[in-house]
């Protein structure tokens, strides 16, 4: 086959067709994919939110959504409420880390799982499982409003990843906030309905 | 038949984008801090290789020569977000750990440079073998950078959260060079392994 | 006041913390490639910042006005670099007919540029991080600068290298790449200042 000539005509025509073509097949692509991927991210969070709850027969709530966090009411087939779920974010080392945790009612850690993070591979990644239970940085089973939740290196209750002091940190800054924010807001939403029951939280501390 | 197999080993060896060629620099230091990521970059990497070559080849007498590179980086940057948008559904994990990297793989001078410098001159079925070729090559470049780092750095081999890989363990759970798995270590372990690529090729050629 | 402070947070955090050619590796071809005197690097740097500024411009208002506002967001990697590839064909003309002078300083480079991975990366980091446009200004100037900074630096300091008598193996590329690593770790002393600052500022 003779190569086409370089004529303006050729040119735009050769390049619209390419365009359109690639165009086309990329809608197409996309319509098939988008559902898989928005299932594919629901999923993921539904087996987050069991993971860290601890419990495989659960509800979930709508997301309510504050700044950067999200919570979950998390209740048993019967209504029974496990507790909350709350995403959460802080700063690591290399950029953005975002922490899936759950809390019983009173406020203790259930579990947690990283959702998103940028650490350093090997090191800073180990926090998806340095921290769960009967490996050395526990926390949970750990009520933040009672333990001192920072690195040993600040004062702290929770033995640091060995070379990741910043992703420790960032991490358990992240627990910590979710559990502060948690509580602030069922401060709040209690105040709106009954003044004196919120006053009396207040007073208890841990209650939530 | 030894035409088709020349054309194989030469990406792998001689023509190697890495270590010879010294091009595509941009993933080979961003995406190797452990060796399971250097090879899902490669894998990827290859895939739009091998199609962008297929696809060019096939078509390179409809392009006219004036409108071949915008054409050419048009196919390119659609196969890209294909890729994209596949991993995103079928592999999210290894998606986000790449992240920046794989729509980056449009400006890759590799790619570009297989259309303009093989696929535009010769067929289908030899421009898929130099697509493999290469893409070999590239590969097992970035997963050879990413072993020796993940080696040095963490003390272990082929782990990956992503994968539920754990890994094989080398030294001991306290070891670790950070270094080597943050930026400068990506740099020096390229320039050691290239060094040594150059030696050997000194070597063999006196 | 705090939008301020942000604003300069990320010039420091874009200069010196996520230096785009020694902590991201975004745009190590040219950083390799024209950095063997400082001159040339230097040119390179300024034509790099030139492009990225006016790409991250074009490419927020697109994004913006025309893939969000059309639910289009899966084109974003080809409309971009298309973006970019015709962008930088109209400054070279328009730097051609206009500034002979300043084209005389960067022509040589602009080419180049359409396959530099720190355009295309800036401008999808920009729509990543969701920076409103005058952040996604700064910061893209800002790494612009950053870029610039590490050619000048990486140029003067093979300028001396080459001088130097190295083993025949180790010549070119590879010291190259060596010299790079230690330029980094040099870099890398900035690692958390951008959480100092934060906490200094009270972000």
């Amino acid at each position: 086959m003779k190569k086409l000539q370089s004529s303006l005509t050729n040119m735009i025509l050769v390049l619209t067709i390419v365009t359109l073509v690639a165009g086309g097949i990329l809608a197409w692509v996309n319509s098939v994919t988008a559902p898989q991927i928005e299932q594919i991210n629901a999923d993921n969070l539904k087996k987050g939110i069991r993971k860290v709850m601890g419990a495989d027969n659960i509800q979930v709530s709508q997301p309510e959504v504050k700044d950067e966090y999200e919570f979950y009411t998390v209740t048993d087939a019967t209504g029974y409420q496990l507790g909350t779920a709350v995403t959460t974010a802080t700063l690591g080392f290399g950029g953005k880390l975002k922490v899936l945790v759950g809390f019983n009612p009173e406020g203790t850690i259930l579990g947690y799982t990283i959702l998103d993070s940028s650490e350093t591979p090997g090191l800073g990644t180990k926090a998806s499982t340095w921290f769960q239970k009967g490996q050395k940085g526990n926390v949970i089973g750990k009520n933040p409003g009672q333990c001192n939740l920072t690195v040993s290196k600040d004062g702290g209750d929770i033995d640091a990843i060995t070379a990741s002091t910043i992703t420790s940190r960032a991490f358990l800054k992240a627990i910590q906030q979710a559990y502060d924010e948690l509580r602030a807001r069922h401060a709040s939403q209690t105040e709106t309905t009954c003044i004196q029951s919120a006053e009396d939280n207040k007073k208890g501390g841990s209650a939530l | 038949m030894n035409n088709n197999l020349k054309i194989l080993t030469n990406g792998i060896l001689k023509d190697n984008p890495t270590f010879v060629l010294l091009l595509g620099m941009c993933p080979t230091l961003g995406t190797t801090s452990s060796a399971v990521n250097g090879l899902s970059m490669g894998i990827a990497t290859m895939f739009v290789l091998i199609m962008s070559n297929f696809i060019i080849s096939c078509i390179k007498n409809l392009i006219p020569d004036k409108v071949r590179i915008p054409a050419y980086i048009v196919i390119i940057a659609s196969l890209v977000t294909l890729l994209q948008m596949l991993m995103q559904a079928y592999l999210p994990a290894i998606y986000n750990t790449l992240g920046l990297f794989i729509p980056l793989i449009v400006v890759n001078c590799i790619i570009l440079g297989r259309a303009e410098a093989f696929a535009a001159k010769n067929g289908p079925w030899a421009s898929i073998l130099d697509g493999v070729g290469i893409g070999l090559g590239f590969s097992g470049a970035l997963t050879l950078l990413g072993i020796v780092r993940e080696i040095l750095g963490t003390g272990a081999v082929f782990h990956s959260d992503d994968f539920g890989l754990s890994g094989i363990p080398l030294q001991g759970e306290s070891y670790g060079m950070l270094v080597f798995v943050l930026a400068p270590g990506a740099f020096l372990v390229l320039g050691y392994l290239i060094a040594l690529f150059n030696k050997l090729i000194l070597k063999n050629n006196k | 006041m705090d939008y301020t402070l942000n604003l300069f947070l990320i010039i420091i955090t874009a200069i010196f913390v996520n230096n785009i050619v020694l902590a991201q590796f975004l745009g190590i071809c040219p950083f390799l490639g024209v950095s063997k005197k400082t001159d040339t690097a230097s040119g390179m740097g300024m034509a790099v910042t030139a492009v990225l500024v006016v790409a991250t411009l074009v490419t927020y208002i697109i994004q913006k006005y025309v893939l969000d506002a059309f639910d289009l967001g899966y084109l974003q990697t080809i409309v971009f670099i298309l973006v970019i590839a015709s962008l930088v064909q109209m400054i070279e003309i328009i730097l051609k007919h206009s500034m002979p002078a300043l084209y005389q300083a960067l022509g040589v480079f602009l080419p180049l540029i359409t396959t530099n991975c720190c355009i295309l990366g800036v401008t999808i980091l920009v729509i990543q991080k969701d920076y409103d446009l005058l952040q996604g200004l700064v910061y893209s100037t800002a790494t612009a600068l950053g870029f610039w900074l590490a050619m000048v630096i990486f140029a003067g300091m093979r300028e001396q290298l080459a001088m130097t008598d190295t083993p025949r193996a180790m010549r070119g590329t590879p010291l190259a790449l060596i010299t790079a690593g230690l330029l980094a770790m040099a870099f890398m002393g900035f690692s958390g200042v951008d959480t100092g600052l934060r906490i200094m500022l009270g972000l």
